[in-house]
């Protein structure tokens, strides 16, 4: 299917990339957030191992710093802040716009989502390598769970683009879905990992983390690349991961069905 | 020769929630919300053949944007029938949405922050234009709309009228059979108004494009459009040529004598008279025009004399009154 879009995604991004140029200190504030919230929680952490004689469950100070410079890097790249738009694009008539021309809107925001990651990750990574010096991560994955990131990460992104987007169709329901998206952030943050390796979480709620989609959009890649996944738990993340973005798709068609007959293209 | 655009009993309701004002009815409403039904277009039937301009006229809230935003598969309608080019438009089919295109007064489709060719170009890539297609449309839109100064200038530094004319120009970039035109020429000065108009007319003449326009300028109206479709509250009030129009709506003529002095009585030609020196208005029912007429030539020392239709704003505003009035026409 994206080989038929294939010029229309290297124009979109493009034009993507130029509009965030537009934005270099919203770009950068952004990023501040996103590299500052792993920092705070990597050094409480390294606080806690450290009073508990260098070890917590079975993160020493090597690994807690791998860990949240890696979940730093990949929450950066699967983050999506749609939902947090959809409710201004439904009451400003902004949809009116996109619906006549003949490319679903979902197209579009993947590109946008992209062309911030591509020009943020020219400071991401530098920050990240900063950050290693002075953390000094142990970080030493096997070769095959090193390639294997990449996908990881790309199905990761996929699965959370497809949640999320389908979460921001409440909008055409929910006037103001604040409130709805701040409990949905509170799920993603427990439950992808962010907070805490998922392993140091009680049993119920990692089980919990296991059977939802959260696990599969930031965790698996991060353990993947900390060289804590044996193949077979990897081959099982990737089936999930499958599992989920065929599932977020569908429903995603199915509620954006609906929301479109619902919508009643305010704004004149 | 199969239609254009075919609506048949065409309506759409919409569900709005509603609460009297106060503190204490808002937080009765969070326990029983009370929503109501509008109905915004009610059993609208029309046709338009292909490469007609027809002139979608209507008071504000009378039914137009809604029924433009069902032709043009933003919305959908509650009951009735639509096809466009064949096609059900709330289907939204690529194939559809690539030969319309629908124009609003206050909407754009330009890239805000980018130089205004940047917009062209993503309207190239989701239409999928060739590109020499793509360039040659493009010179000639330039050339049309005289847009080449604003083509490197950012979206957010144009005028309205700059604007205007490179939303116009990008909404037709891939050539569509079919425009729905919703004021595009709210806001312009005369000069940019007549432009448009002339770019629409010419587009119209080139491509045989089928256009269904809404306008409070009446200019607009007379100047493209052969036929009208008036609507209000909702419900279809009149289908026919503009002539008609006139010739429907209002009972009265319009004629204007120029005297060789001034102080003359004419109230026993007319009961609405207005005078402006010499020369001296009269509002006469239709049918005793003539007979009006040969009596001034006869009885007064008349230099010249002209006999006319009422301005049509002026019908437009007496077909609106009518209705508002509740006396159907």
């Amino acid at each position: 299917m994206i080989g038929g879009f294939g010029d229309i995604y290297r124009t979109l991004f493009g034009l993507e990339l130029a509009v965030m140029f537009q934005y270099r200190a919203a770009v950068i504030i952004w990023l501040l957030g996103l590299v500052l919230q792993p920092i705070v929680y990597m050094v409480v952490w390294l606080r806690v191992a450290e009073s508990k004689g260098g070890r917590v469950g079975d993160f020493d100070a090597g690994t807690i710093a791998a860990y949240f410079l890696v979940m730093m890097l990949v929450n950066h790249a699967t983050f999506t802040w749609h939902m947090f738009e959809m409710g201004w694009r439904v009451r400003s008539g902004f949809f009116n716009a996109i619906l006549v021309q003949p490319l679903h809107p979902w197209h579009r925001d993947v590109l946008q989502n992209v062309a911030y990651k591509v020009l943020a990750l020219g400071v991401m990574l530098p920050v990240a390598l900063l950050l290693a010096w002075y953390f000094k991560p142990t970080l030493d994955p096997p070769l095959w769970a090193a390639v294997a990131f990449v996908p990881a990460v790309l199905l990761a992104f996929l699965t959370r683009f497809f949640l999320e987007w389908t979460l921001a169709l409440l909008a055409f329901w929910i006037t103001d879905t604040s409130g709805l998206n701040n409990l949905y952030m509170a799920f993603v943050l427990i439950f992808t990992g962010r907070l805490a390796p998922l392993s140091l979480l009680p049993q119920g709620l990692q089980s919990f983390a296991a059977w939802s989609p959260f696990q599969w959009m930031v965790a698996f890649p991060v353990e993947l690349l900390l060289g804590r996944l044996t193949p077979a738990q990897t081959a099982h993340g990737f089936a999930m991961q499958a599992l989920w973005i065929l599932l977020g798709f569908g429903v995603m068609q199915l509620a954006w069905g609906r929301a479109s007959k619902r919508y009643s293209a305010v704004g004149a | 020769m199969m239609p254009a655009i075919r609506c048949e009993a065409l309506s759409k309701t919409y569900r709005v929630p509603e609460r009297d004002p106060g503190l204490w009815n808002a937080a009765k409403s969070l326990l029983h919300r009370r929503t109501r039904d509008v109905q915004a277009v009610k059993e609208v039937t029309f046709d338009v053949a292909p490469g007609e301009i027809v002139g979608f006229l209507g008071p504000n809230g009378a039914g137009k944007t809604t029924t433009l935003k069902m032709l043009s598969g933003l919305l959908n309608p509650s009951a009735g029938h639509v096809r466009v080019l064949d096609f059900e438009p709330f289907r939204r089919d690529r194939e559809f949405l690539r030969q319309i295109t629908l124009v609003m007064g206050n909407r754009n489709q330009l890239v805000w922050d980018l130089p205004v060719a940047d917009s062209f170009e993503r309207n190239r890539a989701i239409y999928r234009l060739q590109r020499g297609q793509y360039e040659h449309t493009l010179a000639e839109l330039t050339e049309l709309l005289d847009l080449q100064d604003l083509l490197r200038k950012p979206v957010r530094n144009l005028s309205l009228g700059e604007r205007m004319k490179c939303e116009i120009a990008v909404a037709l970039l891939h050539r569509p059979q079919i425009l729905f035109l919703d004021e595009p020429t709210l806001g312009l000065d005369v000069t940019m108004q007549r432009r448009i108009r002339t770019f629409v007319a010419q587009y119209n003449e080139r491509l045989g494009a089928t256009i269904l326009l809404t306008s409070h300028y009446m200019a607009d109206v007379e100047a493209l459009c052969q036929r009208v479709v008036v609507i209000h509250h909702g419900q279809l009030l009149f289908d026919g040529a503009l002539a008609d129009l006139v010739t429907r709506f209002s009972p009265h003529k319009t004629i204007v004598v120029d005297l060789e002095r001034e102080g003359l009585d004419l109230s026993a030609y007319s009961d609405s008279i207005t005078v402006e020196g010499s020369r001296v208005t009269l509002l006469v029912p239709k049918a005793d025009t003539a007979q009006v007429t040969g009596r001034l030539l006869a009885d007064l020392p008349v230099i010249d004399l002209t006999v006319e239709e009422p301005p049509i704003e002026e019908v437009i505003e007496q077909v609106f009154n009518l209705e508002a009035g509740g006396s159907a026409a």
